[in-house]
């Protein structure tokens, strides 16, 4: 047993939920108790979704415990069929049913042979996957059904599109920011001159999936959903793919460079350095801003990340490599591919924290005291309580990271979009200066809103007033600093001799 | 009991369907329990499923330091290689002194009802070993929905009520009612300090259901102005002040959906019942009071003239209302009372879905609704036990009623269909017994149609391509 307040990655039906009602027609019964649909209340809200969520139970209530579920199953997904003909219903297995043990996937057979639908039993276990393994898993499963089933009938052509194409892998509801970014990939790939042969899985229909083998390649923008996918279509048709999610300037250069030498082994003749040089240089304006004056202020100022391993790896990267910020803490909840994740942002960060503990973040965070903090909605609040703002980068969100305007974190408008969110989350650069030089905006009296404990040194009356000088957001800082400098020496009083002795042996 | 005169309800129509509908989780109960009773904590023993519900479900409370968490089941828990005792009693230990509440409630729920977890048995061996009282509550969507999940935890609290015989002083007594201290808030001393013949003689009531605190101050006090004493709530403010209940006093609730609470005070602290309509509505609340000085021999004063000044001041909300049609999806059992207040209101309603029905507990509250209907001369509602969604928005395509009062996961696709909403769940957040709240409850239920109606003239009600069949 474990006490638990918070959790980043949601159960493994989530996953299962999100991937089977990101297609078009396709219908997920979840085996569960009643209340266990809470997922039709989160697309509904969250996406500001406008259809009825595809997603219904076959509740499991005291009869069924007593007596299995029977026919219940059975009939519940040959009646959806009638009801809304759907192409695929997915059996989505939950924590309970994962105990209940029962013969699902016996279900699913007696029902394929009375609905006109397609019908499967997700392959996931609630107790040793998470929300985004199992979508990944899950995504994976559909497109080998299929692809096997038209194997098998004769009717998959494998043989590539005429023209350069794409299968972008990975998109899906309640993904941070999925559908701005499959706009901007659609993007990158006309200018690029590629077509996209299909989104996988938003928008797209079981029908569709026996087209894959056609692309010449795959994208797989986000390393928590698609993989494995990609996987098996690299396995099975020896169809190339990229996992360089496109996210920052340099990345997304990386990502275009990786395509052109994939299309040019497979005879295209394309050069898109110049593309890359044009957009990089003239069109994005992120090189540019962390050229211009106004981001030299961001140089050095602390900065902590916490994320998903795709939004944190980029994002720790982008603010190191592209905005010279000192990045004191990269971390993931994604504890599962914490290699990957460690040897993407070693060289970018001092130290990494894999964790899905949100107190052990918190902690870290208290104790960094940095600038700005990147994370998620729960980071978000810890820098409310500890008054240092947070840029959101990553699931879990809430609603208003479900803008309506165009908010791409991919490609070069999301480029942009990063450059904005980074520079509105410090203390904006004048400002700073202007609060040092003038002693801030509160000169009544010191706020000891501090994470410090409360001590019995003495401060001056001087050594106040110069405290206050020091610009509200560091003042915690600064202050426990000099207690634990005047501690260490035995000092009774602090007076301003003894604050700037500590200011210079901090080196601050 | 004085459930003696069963009223006729046979003509209300009753349906049950295939409890195929959306709610939520029992388990949301500690949401606001734990806000209600200040010194307990409340741990849900259950998974990640249920973990991630309440998580996203009371949204931005979570970042509030909750006095609740999960204690979260591994796999070794479900196949037992762990002991259930001994990881329990590390968590409590760690609760303790995280915490130091007054009194840890333990939810079960269906992974715990499913690998049949003695939760009953292990709470009293536990309690004596930490030094602090566990209550046992069984939340689980096995076989509860929503907001009977605090009937299941108020069911388990009512065996922690003392008894005269375990109250010492007279002091701790009246302490316990909580009572004094909450006509002192915010009250002149000499109001509350008022000689006790105030009050005229009459058995001891308790009334039990969880409102916010000023509810419950208002409500005593509209007691207070028959003469009637409220000798305590369940539950209270702290566990610590939990009422005295002896055999032979009297109990009423101000919930619908305690049905469990009233069985259990009636068979196991063998308390007399007062089935009253509840006090939700300027009628309910009227209805409520009147049935308890009836049950206590007391001539209500003045509550026809009250009643009447507040329909008054709903005036400009009835003239929104007036004529239009609700139709209840049902998901928290306030939908019987809520249908007889808006039928008062003049709208019809053409169906009240509900979860669960008590007949027995709610037999007033149905022939309220009944006599409701017949005075205003609507047609009799249909009510639908453990609906079917899927056939209910079938129904409401073909009846198109001015206002569906449902879940958050159909307000929005029916909006997009042209179809006023209101979100069911704001009715078991908002204030809405009493007289002076009768406002707020049509207040929420006329902000969809005055927000549409200003919305109206734009032209784009339908926001949907095709008329997809739901």
């Amino acid at each position: 047993m474990k006490l638990a307040y918070w959790m980043y990655a949601g159960p493994a039906h989530i996953g299962t939920l999100r991937i089977a009602s990101s297609f078009k027609n396709v219908h997920a019964i979840m085996h569960a108790p009643l209340g266990d649909d809470y997922f039709n209340v989160m697309r509904s809200m969250l996406e500001r979704e406008r259809d009825f969520t595809p997603v219904t139970a076959s509740i499991v209530d005291r009869n069924v415990l007593a007596q299995g579920s029977q026919e219940k199953v059975v009939d519940n997904i040959v009646r959806k069929d009638h009801e809304e003909h759907p192409d695929l219903i997915v059996l989505t297995p939950t924590c309970t049913s994962s105990i209940l043990q029962e013969d699902l996937q016996n279900f699913v057979q007696r029902a394929s042979l009375d609905a006109q639908c397609d019908v499967l039993l997700a392959d996931v276990n609630h107790y040793r996957v998470n929300e985004l393994q199992a979508a990944d898993r899950t995504l994976q499963q559909i497109v080998q059904f299929y692809l096997e089933r038209a194997q098998k009938k004769g009717n998959l052509s494998t043989e590539k599109t005429a023209r350069p194409s794409v299968n972008i892998i990975g998109i899906t509801t309640l993904g941070f920011h999925n559908n701005h970014d499959r706009t901007e990939l659609i993007k990158l790939m006309g200018d690029l001159g590629i077509d996209v042969n299909l989104v996988l899985p938003d928008q797209a229909t079981v029908d569709d999936i026996k087209k894959l083998p056609q692309a010449w390649f795959n994208l797989v923008p986000y390393r928590e959903v698609g993989p494995s996918t990609a996987a098996y279509l690299k396995e099975t048709f020896d169809q190339p793919c990229i996992d360089v999610t496109p996210m920052g300037v340099v990345e997304t250069a990386r990502c275009i460079r990786a395509i052109q030498k994939i299309l040019n082994a497979q005879g295209a003749a394309v050069d898109y350095e110049a593309f890359i040089d044009e957009q990089t240089r003239f069109v994005s304006n992120a090189a540019w801003f962390s050229r211009s004056i106004d981001c030299q202020n961001l140089t050095g100022k602390k900065a902590v990340v916490f994320g998903d391993s795709t939004h944190a790896a980029a994002m720790t990267k982008i603010l190191a490599r592209e905005m010279g910020i000192h990045v004191v803490l990269a971390g993931t909840y994604c504890k599962y591919d914490e290699a990957w994740f460690r040897d993407q942002v070693s060289e970018y960060c001092d130290e990494i924290l894999i964790s899905e503990d949100n107190g052990a973040i918190a902690d870290k965070i208290a104790t960094i005291e940095p600038a700005a903090i990147f994370g998620t909605q729960m980071e978000r609040h810890v820098g409310k309580r500890l008054d240092i703002p947070c840029g959101v980068i990553a699931v879990p969100i809430h609603i208003q990271n479900f803008p309506v305007g165009y908010r791409p974190f991919l490609g070069y408008e999301g480029s942009n979009q990063i450059v904005d969110l980074v520079y509105n989350s410090f203390t904006l650069g004048m400002e700073d200066h202007l609060l040092e030089i003038f002693g801030g905006h509160d000169t009544k009296e010191v706020i000891t809103k501090t994470v410090s404990a409360d001590s019995e040194l003495v401060w001056s009356k001087e050594a106040l007033v110069e405290l206050n000088r020091v610009p509200g957001f560091v003042r915690g800082k600064v202050k426990r600093n000099t207690e634990k400098f005047a501690r260490d020496r035995n000092c009774s009083e602090i007076d301003v001799e003894v604050m700037y002795a500590a200011k210079e042996a901090v080196g601050a | 009991m004085t459930l003696a005169q069963q009223p006729q309800t046979q003509n209300l129509e009753f349906d049950c369907d295939s409890g195929n509908y959306h709610t939520f989780c029992p388990i949301s109960c500690v949401a606001w329990l734990y806000q209600k009773i200040e010194d307990s904590f409340f741990l849900v023993i259950g998974t990640k499923t249920c973990g991630y519900f309440l998580q996203n479900a009371m949204g931005v409370m979570i970042f509030a330091e909750p006095r609740y968490a999960m204690a979260e089941l591994e796999e070794a828990d479900i196949s037992a290689q762990l002991s259930d005792y001994a990881e329990l009693k590390r968590l409590c230990e760690q609760i303790k002194r995280d915490r130091n509440p007054s009194v840890i409630v333990f939810i079960g729920t269906c992974t715990t009802e499913i690998i049949k977890m003695d939760l009953e048995g292990l709470a009293p061996k536990l309690e004596a070993e930490i030094g602090i009282p566990i209550v046992v509550a069984r939340a689980n969507g096995l076989d509860y929905a929503f907001t009977q999940g605090e009937d299941t935890v108020l069911a388990a609290m009512l065996q922690r009520c003392p008894t005269s015989e375990d109250v010492a002083s007279e002091t701790e007594k009246e302490e316990r009612g909580g009572i004094q201290k909450l006509l002192n808030f915010g009250r002149k001393k000499d109001d509350v300090s008022s000689p006790v013949s105030d009050y005229k003689e009459h058995p001891n009531l308790v009334i039990f259901g969880s409102v916010p605190d000023p509810i419950v101050t208002q409500m005593t006090l509209e007691l207070k102005k028959q003469g009637i004493k409220v000798n305590g709530w369940l539950p209270a403010k702290r566990y610590t002040e939990l009422p005295v209940l002896d055999e032979g006093d009297y109990v009423v609730g101000i919930n619908p959906f305690l049905s469990r609470t009233a069985t259990g005070l009636m068979r196991r602290r063998k308390c007399k019942l007062i089935g009253a309509p509840f006090p939700i509505g300027p009628d309910g609340t009227r209805a409520w009071i009147e049935k308890i000085c009836s049950v206590f021999g007391i001539e209500p004063e003045g509550l026809e003239e009250r009643e009447a000044k507040i329909w008054e001041s709903l005036e400009d909300y009835l003239a929104i209302v007036r004529g239009k049609s609700v139709y209840f999806m049902g998901d928290n059992l306030l939908e019987i009372s809520l249908a007889r207040f808006l039928v008062r209101c003049g709208m019809t309603v053409p169906e009240i879905g509900i979860p669960y029905m008590d007949k027995r507990y709610q037999a007033a509250e149905l022939a309220l609704l009944e006599k409701t209907c017949r005075d205003m001369g609507t047609p009799l509602p249909k009510i639908t036990e453990k609906p079917d969604n899927y056939n209910q928005l079938q129904r409401i395509q073909e009846l198109k009623p001015d206002l569906v009062i449902t879940g958050m996961a159909h307000a929005n696709p029916l909006e997009a269909r042209g179809i006023n909403t209101k979100w069911s769940v704001e009715f078991t957040f908002a204030q809405i017994h009493g007289f002076a709240n009768a406002r707020d409850i049509l207040e929420l239920v006329t902000r969809p149609l005055r927000r549409n109606s200003s919305l109206h003239d734009l032209g784009w009600d339908k926001l949907v391509k095709e008329e997809v069949s739901v």
